[in-house]
């Protein structure tokens, strides 16, 4: 069983989807009628065994899981000689971690009755999945995707398509994530009766930040499996990159009660933090309210949204998942930055040590375990959510390591 | 004068109340109150004041573009005060329509306070919703300001009741489910809504207006929304006279043009 009554026992959310102070439905009277059925809707189908029989089908058959577990030996020697322990979502279908969610939320659509799903996406990997999701099942599909992201993540808009997805390129604000999120919104208000809006990360209002780790918490569930089998023991530290946190939160979960091991979430720190352009909201952020929830974000004095940068396109947003905060905020789990320059200068060891190309997201969870690992020394087991694969990122890495041939690079 | 004031003057005369809406800071700091200062002249009861924010999730593109061209010409919270004064210094009732985040990075008791000695009205909150209201009603206690929270076509009668149990001065129902923006017809749901707010109110004994917004652009529509409802509300039709216009002084002869053909909807409805 996939959502198992672990989750259900874990201390947050509330009844009213608060995260301690966290979290919560800031959202208009328009969608609070919906939002309800979702939360009833979920509640009743974790607790079908047709509904989770079915899930648990397609996430073996269809998408690949349980993920592998691959111990990276040549890429540990350069994190101080710690053992590192890559759980490879990068090898899901699609080919990242946003499957585990879109499939249980498509699911949901059709029990609902409804017919056409949209989301919002950063990288284009929820997207992707989304698209993909709705194929097989014979839903609609509307993705809004920011203009700038559009460009640099160009291969996924053409997947999307090929899919049978309309995507739709967000030109206002600030043209990325955060705006795309914003006209997922929009289109939501408007066509709720027959649309369930696939939101792809661990945000947005109640019941959103709960039901999409349930259904990522998979990831923690299975490594921590696997971490037993290959080494006896718990690791010491389990790591990942942090945007919505959607990743993180599906690999810290299962191991948030084990007190012994140490979590980790890897921003965007961009040009750093100092530099103010960076999206590293918990390292940087103030308490505030975007996207249905209270949590951190990066916002000005009079609260209205900054501009974020990373290289990363997935990670390049002013919010954090409303779990993430209240995992701050408690000291539970722990949130540093990661530069762009550091980001990508683990992606490239990756490569050449390991052959595998992991997503630029990913590679902020790999320069944090790099950092972690010299830490902790070389007694040290570290668990790295790897959560997708890099194909898409090959335009700006190629252009960042001035890979191009000549005349094509930027 | 209240809000309630406004509601109870336009019933006394037979007819539905006029509000318009108009951010702050658009097109200019000065052109926003000249516009309001316009719009009461000609015959607007309430105005609502927005708070231009980042990301205003429930606008439509014409409001968008508004509240982008004040957020590049710098308004900021301050400045939301400034033209709230200025407003009300005419004696017409002035809330401030706001996304919450504004709101609770400004802290909620410190925004009632400047809210309230600025003169303004109250608050319409369309992302924040009473369940999440607690710190926003107590203050609005304490300052005396009106807190107008929305209804939806969606809404069910239990949320309904709950909603306009915690509204003061009136309750916003949206009259369609989408963003905001002129629409060509008024959906045929909204009636109906309205009815039914109505009816809710009614059975807890409390006497609240119900006023409709969403879509209304034009003296037709406004004199089909006054036939039902106690207040109609208009916001982007204003911004478009302002858009479209070639100067600043075009732009305030349309809004007056607009807000007298408005006026002359409202009352030809019933």
């Amino acid at each position: 069983m996939t959502i198992d009554s672990a989750a259900r026992a874990a201390a947050v959310p509330d009844a009213t989807g608060h995260f301690g102070r966290f979290g919560g439905r800031f959202a208009p009277e328009a969608l609070m009628a919906a939002l309800d059925e979702l939360t009833r809707e979920f509640e009743t189908a974790k607790n079908d065994p047709a509904f989770t029989a079915e899930l648990d089908d397609l996430l073996a058959n269809y998408a690949g899981r349980p993920s592998l577990l691959t111990e990276a030996k040549r890429f540990g020697e350069h994190a101080g000689g710690a053992r590192v322990l890559l759980k490879r979502e990068d090898l899901n279908h699609t080919g990242s971690h946003k499957i585990n969610n879109v499939l249980g939320q498509a699911l949901l659509t059709r029990r609902m009755g409804k017919t056409r799903v949209i989301a919002e996406t950063g990288a284009g990997q929820h997207g992707v999945a989304t698209a993909t999701a709705a194929a097989l099942l014979g839903l609609d599909c509307t993705v809004y995707m920011g203009e700038v992201d559009t460009e640099r993540q160009a291969l996924n808009v053409a997947r999307m398509r090929m899919l049978g997805a309309e995507v739709i390129p967000v030109r206002t604000g600030s043209r990325t994530l955060k705006d795309a999120c914003n006209e997922a919104f929009r289109d939501w208000v408007a066509s709720v009766e027959d649309t369930h809006y696939c939101i792809g990360s661990v945000m947005g209002p109640h019941p959103f930040p709960m039901m999409v780790r349930d259904f990522q918490r998979i990831i923690g569930v299975e490594a921590r499996r696997q971490c037993l089998e290959l080494t006896g023991k718990l690791p010491d530290a389990v790591v990942a990159c942090v945007g919505g946190g959607s990743n993180a939160i599906g690999m810290f979960h299962a191991f948030v009660p084990d007190e012994t091991v140490r979590l980790y979430g890897f921003e965007a720190g961009g040009d750093g933090v100092g530099s103010g352009k960076h999206a590293a909201t918990l390292v940087g952020g103030s308490l505030g309210v975007i996207h249905g929830m209270r949590t951190y974000l990066l916002q000005d004095d009079d609260g209205q949204t900054m501009e974020t940068h990373s290289i990363s396109a997935g990670l390049d947003y002013p919010g954090v998942g409303p779990e993430h905060s209240w995992l701050h905020d408690s000291g539970r789990a722990e949130y540093r930055e990661i530069t762009d320059a550091e980001a990508m200068e683990a992606f490239s060891l990756l490569c050449r040590t390991e052959g595998i190309i992991p997503a630029i997201e990913s590679a902020h969870a790999l320069a944090g375990a790099l950092k972690v690992g010299k830490e902790l020394g070389p007694d040290a087991t570290i668990a790295v959510c790897l959560s997708g694969r890099g194909d898409k990122d090959m335009h700006t890495a190629a252009s960042f390591f001035g890979l191009m041939p000549e005349g094509e690079a930027q | 004068m209240s809000v309630k004031d406004a509601y109870d003057k336009a019933r006394a005369e037979n007819r539905a109340a006029l509000v318009g809406y108009l951010p702050a800071g658009f097109p200019t700091f000065d052109g926003a109150v000249e516009a309001a200062k316009t719009m009461v002249d000609a015959g607007c009861d309430v105005i609502e004041i927005g708070l231009p924010y980042t990301d205003p999730m429930m606008d439509g593109p014409t409001i968008q573009d508004a509240v982008h061209r004040a957020l590049v010409g710098g308004v900021r919270v301050a400045d939301v005060f400034r033209t709230v004064e200025a407003v009300a210094a005419t004696g017409a009732p002035t809330l401030v329509m706001t996304y919450w985040n504004p709101v609770d990075r400004h802290g909620v008791g410190a925004f009632a306070r400047d809210l309230a000695s600025a003169g303004g009205a109250g608050l319409i909150t369309p992302d924040l919703t009473p369940e999440e209201g607690g710190e926003w009603v107590e203050a609005a206690d304490e300052h005396g300001l009106d807190r107008v929270f929305l209804v939806a076509l969606s809404s069910t009668d239990e949320r309904i009741e709950t909603v306009t149990g915690a509204c003061r001065g009136f309750v916003y129902a949206a009259s369609l489910m989408g963003v905001t923006g002129a629409r060509t017809a008024v959906d045929t749901g909204a009636p109906r809504l309205v009815e039914r707010t109505r009816e809710i109110i009614d059975r807890s004994g409390r006497d609240l207006p119900v006023g409709l917004g969403l879509g209304v652009g034009n003296g037709a529509q406004a004199a089909e929304v006054a036939g039902f409802a106690d207040g109609v509300i208009v916001g982007s039709a204003f911004i478009r006279r302002l858009l479209d216009a070639p100067d600043l002084a075009t732009g305030l002869a349309g809004v007056r043009a607009l807000t007298t053909e408005l006026a002359e909807g409202v009352r030809k409805g019933r």
